[in-house]
């Protein structure tokens, strides 16, 4: 009786009302909850482009060395020094992550070194960035003699990238279907030659985009490079690789990030205005590489659809 | 250009020696980190500013206080282990019920459209580099927080760990963020229409349904999470100050273990010194703390349902 009661009294209609209201309330929270975190890169953005906007117009920044004065000091041996770093990062990166990938989907199976080698680099990707700057520190710059050079810092970043660049391999390779590598081997291919003539030709895409994505991520690492010992001042270049490529190597170095920190860190106001225009200018580069990944993963996407 | 079938096959096994052989410089990696933090944490315990084994290992973990760069060495970890866990702490704070939310919203709610126009962003956060977010934490959020605190009379120190955690919290959010989203979507669909089919809403069923069927992949990621908030260097390298202390407020300047070592090498260090090794011992306990929270991720992961 009492059910019935109760029942007869139950308004329906309110009831989905209120479930509708909570529904919407909800989806306007996550969409505010998402806009907020788009905003937060807005506002870091627009902090940097203000404060430094002195700065970032003027070309002075670009060409000259630091220097005592922050009216005079500039970035040319932290981008020149950035630029270097990379190369070398990215050097590694490709020599010792692609093939690592490659053997991990291609011929690893599923024995126990490839479980092993996957275990571990995904333990690899999720040790904290100054680790490695240890590992270098205690390894490269000590034991190896290699010193606070841009073939130590080019080693600890491509390191670094390993993880994302082995990852980026291994995906793009496995979503090229057996039947692929069937022909080749069907029309009398070794394994090497389905890997060159097919599977690397049709993944390079895809590493390329991890590729530019490890290296967006890299550009902008400094933990690593202060606990190397990057110098933060820097008044002379490298010497050019076609000139001098062992000097290079072995050539002391600063880098965008390390340049930034530096100015950061300095209680003179003016510095920071320098900081926020070395930031401008990491944040733009960044920037930059995304939206490359962003485009060549659009294309590849288009050109195979298997 | 055509190779005898011998020749072929001497490349087959070549190549596959190269990969096998590049594929395991990962383990080579992991190794000498392992080395070298064991190898100079434990001349770290030797040495004799320390007090020599053992008596330096029982104050490591006894001693209220870390100034193994000072004249008065005292190595207590347990500032550094405050600070760093404060600020973690802060962090996954903001980034769970924000992460969350983003993370629901994203994979429940928001048009194939809304996702696709704003995934690219949240990718591109990630790439913004820590120091940059450093720069913002100190110049702008914490003289934002100094003035909303100086409303209630509250006194904030321009080196504090809020700030930073709070920055981070939005740094770690779009790889959370992305993490749970994926955990989300592999919760199958008859699962949600099941759901729909008893009259239950959109916010009934991901609450109700498709979260609980994920939990195990959304803590992994809230645990890996939790550990990149632990091993991030520069925003609290250039926000949270350098005076390691023991306290539970949040507007006082602390210290993090990844503070102290870009502390120590941004100085000169003798090889071999004091106060190189410490930074290799503070390493090695940074590195065993987020082994321990990756492993548990990865653990988690690996429970995941299959449906």
């Amino acid at each position: 009786m009492e059910l019935q009661e109760r029942l007869r009294e139950f308004d329906i209609q309110s009831y989905t009302k209120g479930v509708r209201l909570r529904d919407k309330a909800f989806e306007i929270v996550g969409a505010i909850a998402t806009l907020l975190v788009l905003t937060f890169l807005f506002a870091v953005s627009v902090d940097l482009l203000i404060d430094g906007w002195v700065r970032i117009k003027d070309p002075n920044f670009y060409k000259s060395f630091p220097s005592r004065f922050p009216e005079e000091a500039g970035i040319l041996s932290a981008w020149v020094g950035t630029l270097y770093v990379m190369s070398g990062a990215i050097f590694w990166a490709v020599i010792l992550g692609i093939p690592a990938g490659i053997y991990l989907e291609e011929y690893g199976g599923k024995g126990k070194i490839s479980r092993i080698i996957e275990a571990n680099i995904s333990n690899l990707a999720a040790v904290p960035s100054i680790v490695y700057g240890l590992l270098a520190l205690g390894v490269f710059v000590y034991r190896f003699k290699f010193g606070e050079s841009i073939l130590t810092a080019g080693l600890t970043l491509g390191l670094l990238m390993l993880p994302v660049v082995v990852v980026a391999t291994r995906e793009s390779i496995r979503r090229i279907p057996r039947s692929i590598r069937e022909a080749a081997y069907a029309l009398g291919a070794t394994r090497w030659e389905t890997l060159f003539h097919h599977i690397l030709p049709y993944s390079a895409g895809g590493i390329l985009t991890g590729l530019i994505i490890a290296a967006s991520r890299a550009i902008g690492e400094t933990a690593p490079l202060i606990t190397i010992g990057a110098l933060t001042f820097i008044a002379f270049l490298p010497p050019a690789p076609w000139q001098d490529f062992i000097g290079m190597l072995k050539s002391p170095f600063t880098a965008l990030p390390i340049q930034m920190f530096n100015w950061i860190s300095r209680p003179q106001e003016a510095f920071h205005t320098n900081a926020a225009a070395a930031g401008f200018v990491l944040l733009v580069l960044a920037f930059l590489m995304n939206s490359i990944a962003f485009y060549l993963r659009f294309k590849v996407r288009r050109k195979y659809q298997w | 250009m055509t190779l005898s079938l011998g020749t072929k096959k001497a490349i087959d096994v070549g190549i596959y020696i190269f990969l096998m052989f590049m594929g395991a410089v990962s383990i080579l990696v992991t190794a000498a980190i392992i080395w070298v933090l064991l190898v100079d944490t434990i001349n770290f315990f030797t040495h004799p500013d320390g007090g020599g084994f053992p008596s330096s290992l029982i104050r490591f973990f006894t001693e209220r206080e870390w100034t193994p760069t000072f004249y008065d060495k005292k190595i207590g970890i347990w500032p550094l282990i405050n600070g760093t866990f404060m600020i973690a702490g802060i962090s996954v704070l903001v980034a769970i019920p924000l992460g969350l939310a983003v993370a629901i919203y994203l994979s429940e709610y928001a048009s194939w459209k809304v996702r696709e126009s704003v995934k690219p962003w949240l990718d591109f956060l990630e790439a913004v580099p820590t120091v940059v977010y450093g720069y913002f934490a100190l110049l702008f959020i914490t003289p934002f927080l100094q003035k909303f605190f100086s409303l209630f009379g509250i006194e904030m120190e321009g080196m504090n760990a809020l700030s930073p955690g709070i920055v981070i919290g939005v740094m770690i959010l779009p790889f959370m963020a992305s993490m749970v989203e994926d955990s989300l979507k592999g919760v199958p669909q008859y699962l949600r229409e099941a759901s729909y089919s008893l009259g239950a809403s959109k916010l009934r069923t991901a609450l109700f349904v498709v979260l609980p069927a994920a939990k195990s992949g959304i803590l992994s990621a809230y645990l890996l999470g939790f550990s990149r908030a632990i091993g991030e260097t520069m925003v609290v390298a250039v926000a949270a100050g350098m005076y390691p202390q023991i306290t539970a407020n949040p507007l006082e300047p602390v210290q993090t273990i990844t503070g102290y070592i870009v502390q120590v090498a941004l100085g000169d260090l003798p090889f071999n010194s004091f106060e190189y090794l410490s930074i290799f011992a503070v390493g090695m306990v940074l590195f065993i703390i987020t082994l321990i929270f990756n492993s548990i991720a990865v653990y988690l992961k690996s429970k995941t349902v299959g449906y």
